[in-house]
């Protein structure tokens, strides 16, 4: 086994790991580190494969800014750590069948491929390379995505418009 | 044995920089102190050695006898972990600051930078990024009311600012055609960016600000409201862990301030080094300035500045400048 080959273990096992005890753990906060870990350690495994720009990305947006939402809900709400709750039946079922089909598919792609037998070659993409890759070929994509996320932003201010405006009444009517 | 030789010349670069910054940090509380003090018609430390100069090793003795208390109620781990992640983010990012061209020693080719990331820039925001850990967590792990809305309006402020922080770069990248540090130096070679990006440079300067929870954005531990906000409940050297990635934070914005708006490690005479040591000095006595003289915002106006005034400057900007570059 070449070096590469038993850091990506050694990698493997920390996000598998971490990702298993981000899902177990009762207390919120202590969820969302292991979740940070099994970020960077995706993170690192990117940069190993060659794509530094990519691992860059992985850690600015969701180590470093999705999770410190999650972090600053948490926070605000103050979940109790020790309530017991156990999701019911329609909350876990679309979960249970899509990690089952998932399952499924990965298992088949392991045992049909044959190219999975061969062993790549560290490559290495610069961001440059990458960002000309992506914007000749997926344009479409980049563009539908970016349109998506403003349709969103637009309806985050739309809602937050509507509240903003009956709590503004509430208050008037208190004076 | 070349990698061998390789390896002999980063670790005494690493011992170098880790040691200069370190230094850097406690003579910088000093002369914070001591400006401060003339700014308010006072002294400054003057009891430690002549003119105070054996302050910084009096703090340090001090705060490694303290005792390092944890509260009954804290979260232990977090607790004991929150300090270490402030300090050690500021520390890593000067592993891709240039300090100045590369040296030949002996027939070998020295680059006077620990790492040249081709993703640089993206690396420094990354590890800027993750700051808010320390905060956010130290916070929520002492289980004081204090320290809970240190950290909360720590982790909104630190978020809020560091779009514009990196929005603010974008035309910086967009000249320089690199995400490189040590590229973006070297596009300045004719002219530094401060002369065609005055609005990217204050932009970029005010972010910094907030993002090291200076005065006039020190809200997460403004000390008449929270006691002292998030490291409230930390004591001995953990405190001072916190103490010294904020001073290290401010030598990083520095650094950056001067790499990427005054032409980094360029300068006429003087070694590079020295030009670069002499324009982190300049930033931070700025910085110390401006506590001296600013009170502190409200909270609204620190989001309001933040979201409705710098954000879409920023974006302007970019969108000018794209235009310009395309002319």
């Amino acid at each position: 086994m070449t070096l590469y080959g038993i850091i990506f273990y050694i990698l493997a096992a920390v996000i598998v790991i971490a990702t298993g005890l981000a899902i177990t753990r009762r207390n919120l906060v202590h969820a969302v580190i292991y979740l940070i870990i099994s970020f960077f350690g995706s993170a690192m495994l990117y940069f190993l494969f060659g794509a530094p720009l990519l691992a860059a990305l992985e850690i600015i947006i969701y180590a470093g800014a999705i999770m410190v939402l999650f972090l600053f809900i948490i926070m605000m709400l103050r979940v109790d750590p020790t309530a017991l709750r156990r999701p019911s039946l329609r909350h876990w079922l679309p979960a249970g069948i899509l990690g089952i089909i998932y399952l499924a598919v990965a298992a088949l792609v392991v045992i049909t491929d044959p190219g999975s037998q061969a062993t790549l070659k560290t490559a290495m993409a610069r961001p440059r390379a990458l960002g000309q890759f992506l914007f000749q070929r997926y344009w479409l994509s980049v563009e539908i995505i970016s349109f998506l996320l403003l349709i969103a932003l637009i309806g985050a201010l739309y809602l937050a418009r509507a509240f903003l405006k009956e709590s503004r009444e509430q208050s008037e009517g208190e004076l | 044995m070349d990698w061998i030789v390789g390896f002999l010349v980063l670790i005494i670069k690493l011992a170098l920089v880790l040691g200069g910054l370190l230094l850097l940090a406690a003579y910088l509380v000093l002369l914070e102190r001591k400006f401060l003090g003339r700014l308010q018609i006072r002294y400054g430390p003057n009891r430690a050695g002549p003119f105070g100069v054996l302050q910084p090793l009096a703090d340090t003795i001090k705060m490694l006898t303290k005792e390092d208390a944890v509260p009954e109620a804290a979260d232990r781990v977090l607790f004991l972990l929150a300090p270490a992640v402030v300090a050690a983010e500021a520390l890593l990012i000067f592993a891709v600051v240039p300090f100045g061209t590369s040296v030949t020693l002996l027939g070998k080719k020295i680059p006077m930078v620990i790492t040249d990331l081709n993703v640089g820039l993206l690396f420094v925001f990354a590890l800027a990024s993750l700051g808010v850990y320390g905060v956010a967590l130290g916070g929520w792990a002492s289980n004081s009311k204090y320290s809970l809305l240190g950290g909360i309006r720590g982790a909104a402020q630190m978020i809020s600012y560091e779009l514009s922080l990196g929005l603010s770069l974008v035309p910086i990248v967009m000249l320089a055609r690199s995400f490189s540090l040590v590229d973006i130096v070297r596009a300045q070679a004719n002219y530094p960016f401060i002369l065609v990006q005055p609005v990217s440079f204050t932009i970029f300067f005010i972010s910094a600000m907030a993002e090291t929870k200076r005065i006039p954005f020190d809200l997460p531990e403004a000390e008449n409201e929270l006691g002292a906000g998030y490291h409230t409940e930390y004591s001995g050297m953990r405190f001072g862990l916190f103490f010294l990635g904020e001073y290290v934070n401010l030598q990083v914005f520095g650094a950056l301030v001067a790499v990427f708006f005054l032409g980094g490690w360029r300068g006429p005479i003087l070694p590079p080094v020295v030009w670069f040591l002499v324009k982190i000095l300049a930033v931070s006595i700025l910085m110390i300035w401006v506590r001296g003289t600013l009170p502190r915002l409200r909270y609204d106006q620190l989001m309001h500045l933040g979201w409705k005034v710098l954000i879409p400057v920023a974006l302007l900007n970019i969108v000018i400048t794209g235009a310009v570059l395309l002319l």
